[in-house]
């Protein structure tokens, strides 16, 4: 499995961890005694677990399973794809802690970034399933 | 395909089933229908969604080794029984607060399950995601 893939699974699994944590202690609020207001969070639980964790483990599986490029790099440029992963990643924490703590414009630069990591994942799936169409790679 | 994932997998396939069953009764009760919203929206993506994901993936992904291809079954069944148990505290204890029934404790222990049930899931895929 390329570097690539095993950080991206890894960055979901650890968005798994964080989402179902973050849930849990929304959760059992009134028992651990925590302050009502703990029920803001629940959008960055909602963006961990749906883009951080789902998207993401969907696009990493993605890249790896897609059919290959049979020239140059099989899976093409990867680099694209690592500035995607990360600007997903940021675009989660920024999203979901602007929306908890009411700074919009970082929550809104947080969805921009998600857009963008979207944008970038999209282009390259597009190109790699195109070129399966043509003949031009080959399966995994 | 494991027993486990099989498992894995039918139960999300009842939790599909319940879950827009849920979202029904939801939309029928303006009373109810805010309290279940919840209730509802885990029953989906946690029970149907997350579930199949966790029994695809223990099925799918690369081996852990020849000796345990899965990891420790035991660990894999816990994550199950956990998940679920969990759950179906939650669509219980949720609803019973939302109605002023109190229930606190128990949607803390169907918190405490459910993060068990994560973490190990997490425990259990790391290993199985190297470079090769």
């Amino acid at each position: 499995m390329p570097r690539l893939i095993v950080w991206c699974l890894r960055a979901a699994l650890l968005n798994l961890g964080a989402g179902f944590s973050l849930g849990a202690i929304m959760l059992a609020t009134p028992v651990l005694h925590l302050p009502g207001d703990m029920l803001r969070f629940r959008l960055l639980h909602a963006e961990l677990l749906l883009i951080g964790w789902m998207v993401q483990l969907a696009l990493g599986v993605a890249y790896w399973i897609l059919p290959r490029f049979r020239v140059g790099f099989n899976r093409g440029r990867s680099a694209p794809v690592w500035i995607a992963m990360l600007l997903l990643n940021g675009g989660v924490y920024a999203a979901g802690i602007g929306q908890a703590v009411g700074m919009l414009a970082m929550a809104w630069a947080g969805r921009v970034g998600e857009g963008l990591a979207a944008l970038i994942f999209a282009t390259h799936l597009w190109l790699r399933v195109g070129h399966a169409g043509r003949g031009e790679v080959r399966s995994p | 395909m494991p027993s486990l994932t099989r498992w894995f997998i039918r139960t999300a396939a009842i939790y599909l089933a319940l879950s827009l069953a849920v979202g029904v009764l939801q939309l029928t009760s303006p009373k109810l229908g805010p309290i279940l919203w919840p209730t509802y929206l885990h029953l989906l993506v946690v029970g149907w969604l997350t579930q199949l994901i966790f029994g695809v993936a223990l099925w799918m992904f690369p081996r852990r080794s020849r000796e345990m291809p899965q990891g420790k079954p035991w660990l894999g069944w816990s994550c199950y029984g956990l998940l679920n148990l969990g759950l179906l505290l939650r669509a219980v204890g949720e609803p019973a607060r939302g109605l002023g029934y109190g229930a606190d404790s128990v949607a803390a222990a169907s918190a405490i399950l459910q993060l068990g049930a994560g973490w190990i899931f997490v425990v259990l895929i790391w290993p199985r995601i190297k470079e090769r």
